[in-house]
């Protein structure tokens, strides 16, 4: 046989013991031309061009899915920052946007549909700030839309007025989504380094420099990276770092296989590969899980962080053997709420916030749906924000904060979302202000070593 | 079009005749076949070409599985690429 026994088995039990999935196939569209004078006209666009582009996509994922024998689990979309296509727009306009979008979502079929964005990394336009006071109300009143705000680059240093505003806007959206645990909060990201064809959310947007339209796609697998390092027990970390090399490049192959596919089924051309690995709550599909089995007693005690270093290099090593078009975020994700081992590492005081901060130097994205007090002040969160992107700023690398501070709860208690953003427990953060800090404003200039030219 | 049919579970009398009947029904080609116990598991895996199939993936598919549950066996079917993609550099 031209197959080998073997590697069918291997595939076999990937996907079903280890739960190997790809995790999401993104339309990424442009929106562009759906700019007009008039924000009802604008809006009316917006719907006719997402449901028009991604009409096929939920069905030839699932197709795709079934003829592969490989669960194809978030069907998404992402579309050129909203704040861009609202030209002369209101804030009340651009609520009416993200109703379109909402809608648009909800007819194609799509989980999420992510753009509800702006890049606010040098400064603001006059029409970004009403973009930006619509969030909250946007957040609240969809269900579908995620957001997300640059707020710095290595490139142009860090907005800190802009940091300053997104303190508020969180605790705004909280407010407004108190009746389901502030989940509003779950929906939005603030980036430094965005990247512009990422596609997981809630952080997923359609960058201006990319194409009309175009096929994104996210794998995972943290239970099938589990899973061989578990044959590989008190070997030397090289071989550690081999095994979970062979593996990325087997799990990305999977993916291209399936991007290769939709784009030519959907008739859109192919973008990139994300190589994150992206876990669920479900048990043995966690990020946490990998380092412990590396020889740690618990994620988040002393060598997480190595460990997680590790993990992410050999992650992008494998899985750039096995596209050429690798791109989004690419490494480890280490969202709290939506990875079993995670949780059970904070409900046992293992990780603390201080630490996870400290991972996240590490890896592919942040503070990542972390769950903290309600009573938090907007600027302790801008100063959370400010940390994480200085993180990303001086280290030429993409940070985010998704932080959800739950309306009425405290310290120990579990704020639930529900499906696939999971439950978290509420995390303890600083007692000391960083009030007169924030409220400064102004802008952190950029690096030195952004001088490259 | 190639696909590959596994099927896992306990050894029995007909496995061979009720998979290949299904096949034949949907006018799908049976191009290579083996047995082997893996895990203490009795599996067969079948290479199949369906170019001239008169049926759709999603039929065939259902038909296998009728196939299975009288066996009372997995049978799975999945188009060939995905293995090539994973297992070969």
């Amino acid at each position: 046989m031209a197959l080998i026994a073997k590697d069918i088995i291997e595939t076999i039990q990937m996907i079903e013991k280890d739960n190997l999935d790809i995790r999401t196939t993104t339309m990424g569209i442009s929106l562009f031309d759906c700019i007009s004078h008039n924000p009802i006209i604008t809006a009316e666009r917006i719907y006719d061009k997402v449901t028009k582009k991604a009409s096929r996509l939920v069905k030839t994922a699932d197709e795709i899915g079934k003829e592969f024998g490989i669960p194809i689990i978030n069907k998404r979309i992402s579309v050129t920052p909203i704040a861009m296509v609202g030209s002369g727009a209101d804030r009340d306009d651009y609520v009416e946007f993200a109703f379109a979008l909402d809608r648009a979502a909800e007819e194609t079929g799509v989980d999420f549909i992510g753009g509800y964005s702006a890049l606010v990394q040098k400064g603001f336009t006059a029409t970004d700030l009403e973009f930006l006071a619509s969030i909250p109300q946007a957040l609240a009143q969809t269900q579908k839309v995620c957001s997300s705000i640059n707020v710095g680059s290595s490139k142009a240093g860090i907005n800190m007025d802009a940091v300053k505003m997104m303190g508020t806007i969180i605790k705004d959206t909280a407010y407004l989504t108190k009746e389901r645990d502030s989940i509003g909060c779950a929906k939005f990201v603030v980036f430094a380094n965005a990247v512009e064809d990422n596609p997981f959310m809630a952080g997923a947007f359609h960058g201006p420099g990319e194409p009309e339209a175009v096929i994104n796609v996210g794998v995972s697998g943290p239970g099938v990276v589990k899973s061989a390092l578990e044959k590989v027990e008190g070997m030397p970390i090289d071989v550690v770092a081999e095994t979970i090399k062979r593996t990325a490049f087997k799990i990305t192959r999977a993916g291209m296989l399936v991007g290769k596919e939709m784009s030519q089924r959907v008739n859109v051309p192919f973008g990139i590969m994300d190589l994150s690995l992206a876990p669920t709550p479900k048990v043995g599909d966690s990020v946490a899980e990998i380092l412990e089995i590396m020889g740690l007693e618990k994620c988040g005690t002393h060598g997480t962080t190595a460990a997680l270093a590790l993990l992410n290099d050999a992650v992008k090593k494998g899985g750039i053997m096995a596209s050429s078009h690798v791109g989004g975020l690419s490494g480890a994700f280490i969202p709290v709420s939506e990875d079993a081992g995670m949780i059970d590492a904070v409900i046992n005081g293992a990780l603390t916030f201080d630490k996870l901060e400290a991972m996240t130097s590490v890896c592919s994205v942040g503070i990542d749906m972390v769950a903290v007090s309600g009573d938090v002040s907007a600027s302790t969160l801008s100063a959370i924000i400010a940390d994480e992107a200085a993180i990303g700023v001086i280290n030429n690398k993409t940070t985010a904060v998704r932080i959800i501070p739950a309306y009425g709860k405290k310290v120990g208690d579990i704020v639930n979302f529900g499906g696939l953003l999971g439950s978290a427990p509420v995390m303890a953060i600083s007692e000391y202000s960083s009030e007169e800090f924030i409220a400064r404003g102004g802008r952190i200039p950029a690096p030195v070593h952004s001088f490259k030219n | 079009m190639k696909a590959v049919i596994t099927v896992v579970g306990k050894d029995k009398t007909g496995i061979i005749y009720q998979i290949s009947k299904a096949l034949y029904e949907h006018n799908v080609n049976i191009e290579d076949l083996t047995q082997t116990i893996m895990q203490e598991n009795f599996t067969m895996l079948m290479l199949v070409n369906y170019e001239m199939m008169e049926c759709s993936f999603d039929e065939l598919k259902a038909a296998l599985n009728v196939a299975g549950e009288n066996l009372g066996l997995s049978v799975r079917l999945q188009r060939e690429d995905i293995f090539d993609a994973m297992h070969k550099v």
